[in-house]
């Protein structure tokens, strides 16, 4: 006997995750599948930055919204993710970066988001040994940080417990519209149908777009990350450059974690991002500019991920534009462990009919004309291929 | 590259033990600097460590005179070797990516091209944990060789050598002839299983395992107490070993002691072969992910691999594997000398030889870790991250569905400290293993990442390399 839920979703990613959490809580049945384990990809591999100041103007909305759902994760989810509002200061190094920071900075009061300029004299008491290069700052007190490593399964073990099924080791190779639904085929040809189907496969999802007349230029990498040695923790916010070359934040384990731009295109296959070893070495040299008493510490790996890239930086949030019953929400575009929560709302809704939160136009898979604006950060924050 | 372009670049060697200090002596030979990298002061490796000048005055006591003239004899042909190449010595390669290994030399960061790529990287402790095998006094067996030859000390006074392996007998036979005067043998294979292997081992080397014998007969002779088939509780102590508890035939039993040797045999080191493209394959004999190789070594399109990380083969074994290497390498760059396919065939022949032996011997010494799941739950499996078998077998029950080591890696923190899983690697597929009802080759291996070792994060490089 075949099962049929209402909704399958494809991808046990955060994205996917919280939408068919949304989903089973208004009552509908959904199963997630995955071809390999849930949040092992972009949602398990990424910084755990909860950030909202710097985000484009647009997105406001929906980062606010998800931002309200960290706040509450433990109680609706029902177990922790190491949440923690830990606050998150930007900082420049050069006058370019000093505009950018004031534009940030105007942007994110305008949007609702409390931000303060910061001196010297307050860097220096929010992060000990601060390079005293290092002069201008914003603040931003209700940005925060989770686990990505536990976010993923907490809400997908709330999901189940709500009645929702999950299939790991599901690789979808086809899905195709049949009658009023959906049949979806996996690799090793098994079958189940539905009425509606979510694309939330991350990186992988374009092709599924495509075969639904849907292309989108979306492209995968990963920004290198690195972690060092337990050491006293001494460093509660998430320090950030705005010129991108440093993102570091510790743990109270003790490790600090840090990134660096530029992003490296993930390989051919799509299945990998590696972590060049020049770039380990421009990693840990950025650190010591910013953080100069860090250089004794040892850092003990590297990893990154595979995450999908569109050319505004912006997600993908909406219903399917040929197929009635096909949903769309990937290309995290770097930010989207953040916004994940709102993901899954404004999804759900879609679904269900109901009043979407907040306006999801710039989110539309039809927005990929020739007068589709880049992000700046396209040409700056990604290795030159 | 043709092998034109080729015969123009530097062959790199990473490794100066066995496999890799032959592995120069013939491309040497055969007229090549070749680049020896090793990040230990001194050449020799692991198990055919140098001893210290300390103590060098010592070596016909510790190897009998014969053995320390023949030492001394193979030592000066590797410095003579070792003259005649772009030698090294205390360059850790952290990496390998696009052409070039990353290396951490004398405080500097800094990277090297290279031609063809012989990775000979060895072999560390296999570590089958137990409960209080990380109270200061215990020691991996390697470890407590490390101590006696590089620093001239014993681990302590009273010492018991634990675990299964061949290495048991020899480190303790070592530590006697040092002086060591209070020291006892715990071996988990049964003696019946032993003697079952014997006639394999006989079969590929017959020598090897006549040494091996007259080293428990020497042992035997200074009243050493030798158990096997025993098994191994618990490592007690306060602050510090005291005693380790264990059961055999007659009972649970408790013997005092102020130092442990824990010996479960060899794992290879092939982080940097994965790194450098070599594909890894499972070895259900030996229970390790080797680097997948042809017959030669040759695990890639520039990539060799040789000695005890290529595929388990002791010293003598390693030389041989090193030395076919360096012939595969020549004739890559059309610098093969004459005869070169006979030498080739003959070499395979006693390669062949010398990893059969192993795989025989792996009878005698099991080092399996099945019984792990067995273990209390605050038994530690991960010491960098503290994480405990416990600790795992909760996430093994809350996770259903498939999933292999990394992925409980990812969830647990086993695995993701300052050794990078070095040690504790064995054991979380193992636990893996006995709780998920899977096969060890189902359970995967850590994935490598560089850098393979701690690197700090103000090491200045070259600008712009
Ligand atoms: C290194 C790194 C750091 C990051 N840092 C941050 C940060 O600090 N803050 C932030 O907000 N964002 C960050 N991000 C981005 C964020 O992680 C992602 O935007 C977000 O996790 C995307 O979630 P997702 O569910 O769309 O994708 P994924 O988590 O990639 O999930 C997609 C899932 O789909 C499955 N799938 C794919 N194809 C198929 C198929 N054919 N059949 C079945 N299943 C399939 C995959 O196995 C995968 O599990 C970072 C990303 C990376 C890579």
């Amino acid at each position: 006997m075949t099962r049929k839920p209402d909704v399958i979703v494809i991808g046990a990613g955060l994205f996917g995750a919280f939408t068919a959490w949304h989903l089973a809580r208004a009552g509908l049945s959904a199963t997630i599948v995955d071809r390999g384990w849930l949040g092992a990809q972009s949602s398990g591999a990424n910084f755990g930055n909860l950030r909202l100041q710097g985000r484009m103007p647009a997105q406001y909305a929906l980062s606010l919204l998800a931002q309200e759902f960290w706040e509450d994760f433990e109680a609706q989810i029902g177990e922790g993710c190491e949440y923690d509002r830990t606050g998150h200061i930007y900082f420049a190094s050069s006058e370019d970066g000093r505009k950018t920071l004031l534009k940030y900075l105007a942007a994110s009061n305008e949007n609702g988001l409390v931000v303060e300029a910061l001196g010297p004299e307050d860097l220096a008491r929010l992060v000990p040994g601060i390079s005293p290069a290092i002069k201008t700052g914003s603040y931003s007190d209700r940005c925060a940080t989770a686990n990505p490593r536990l976010a993923t399964p907490a809400v997908c073990r709330s999901f189940l417990r709500a009645g929702g099924t999950l299939e790991q080791g599901w690789h979808v190779s086809d899905v195709r519209r049949e009658g009023d639904g959906f049949v979806v085929t996996s690799q090793d040809g098994r079958t189940m149908s539905s009425a509606v189907v979510v694309n939330a496969a991350g990186n992988w999802a374009g092709a599924f777009a495509e075969s639904f007349g849907e292309a989108v230029p979306m492209f995968g990498a990963g920004p290198p990350q690195f972690v060092t040695e337990p050491l006293p923790y001494i460093l509660r916010p998430v320090l950030q450059a705005v010129e991108g070359d440093v993102i570091v934040r510790q743990i109270p384990r003790g490790n600090f974690i840090f990134a660096g731009y530029p992003r490296t295109r993930s390989n051919a296959d799509g299945e990998h991002t590696f972590v060049p070893p020049q770039k380990i070495r421009a990693g840990m040299a950025a650190l010591c500019r910013a953080m100069p008493g860090i250089a004794g510490a040892d850092i003990i790996r590297s990893w990154s991920g595979v995450e999908g890239y569109l050319p505004d930086m912006l997600p993908v949030i909406d219903r399917s534009r040929t197929t009635q019953g096909l949903f769309h929400a990937f290309g995290g575009s770097g930010g989207g462990f953040q916004i994940a929560p709102a993901v899954g709302i404004a999804l759900s809704a879609l679904i269900t009919g109901s009043e979407p939160l907040c306006d999801l136009t710039p989110y539309r898979i039809d927005r990929f004309g020739s007068d589709l604006v880049a992000s700046e950060k396209i040409g700056k924050e990604f290795d030159r291929d | 590259m043709n092998a034109g372009e080729l015969a123009d670049t530097v062959p790199v060697i990473v490794g100066a033990g066995p496999a890799g200090l032959a592995a120069a002596g013939t491309l040497v030979r055969a007229g090549l600097r070749p680049v020896v990298l090793d990040e230990a002061e001194r050449p020799g490796g692991q198990g055919t460590r140098r001893l210290t000048p300390l103590i060098a005055d010592r070596s016909p006591r510790l190897f009998g005179s014969n053995g320390a003239s023949k030492i001394a004899q193979r030592e000066a042909v590797e410095d003579d070797v070792l003259l005649r190449c772009d030698y090294r010595p205390g360059s850790m390669v952290w990496g390998v990516f696009g052409g070039k290994v990353e290396l951490l030399q004398d405080g500097h960061v800094s990277s090297m091209a290279h031609g063809p790529l012989l990775l000979a990287t060895g072999a560390i402790d296999r570590i089958l944990p137990l409960p209080g095998w990380t109270l200061p006094g215990v020691y991996a067996l390697g470890g407590a060789q490390v101590a006696l030859k590089r620093h001239g000390c014993l681990i302590g006074q009273r010492t018991v050598f634990a675990g299964s392996s061949p290495l048991l007998y020899l480190a303790a036979a070592q530590y006697l002839r040092m002086g060591a005067k209070d020291i006892v043998v715990l071996d988990t294979t049964p003696l019946n299983e032993k003697i079952r292997a014997a006639p394999g081992m006989a079969r590929y080397s017959l020598s090897t395992l006549l040494r091996g014998l007259s080293l428990m007969a020497e042992l035997r002779r200074a009243g050493v107490r030798m158990l096997t088939g025993v098994r191994l509780d618990r490592i007690v102590g306060d602050e510090r070993v005291e005693a380790i508890q264990f059961r055999s035939r007659r009972g649970p039993e408790t013997i005092n002691c102020d130092s442990v040797a824990l010996g479960h045999g060899l794992r290879p080191e092939t982080q940097l072969a994965e790194l450098a493209g070599a594909k890894l394959e499972y070895d259900p004999v030996l229970r390790h992910w080797f680097p997948q190789a042809d017959a030669e070594g040759r695990a890639g399109p520039l990539l060799w691999v040789a000695g005890d990380s290529a595929r388990t083969a002791g010293a003598d074994g390693a030389a041989v594997a090193g030395k076919l290497a360096a012939l595969s390498i020549l004739k890559c760059i059309g610098k093969a000398p004459a005869g070169v396919d006979g030498q080739i065939s003959r070499l395979q022949r006693r390669l062949h030889g010398w990893r059969a032996f192993q795989r025989a011997m792996s009878g005698a010494f099991k080092a399996h870790g099945e019984g792990i799941t067995d273990l209390p739950d605050d038994t530690l499996l991960c010491r960098c991250e503290r994480i405990s078998l416990g600790d795992v077998r909760d996430v093994v029950a809350r996770l259903a569905g498939p999933m292999e080591v990394n992925r409980l890696k990812a969830v647990t923190r086993c695995g993701m400290g300052r050794c990078q899983g070095r040690y504790c690697a064995t054991a979380l597929a193992e636990t893996l293993s006995g709780l998920a009802g899977k096969s060890m080759k189902d359970c995967g291996y850590l994935h490598a990442q560089a850098p393979v070792r701690p690197v700090p994060i103000g090491t200045p490089g070259e600008e712009g390399a």
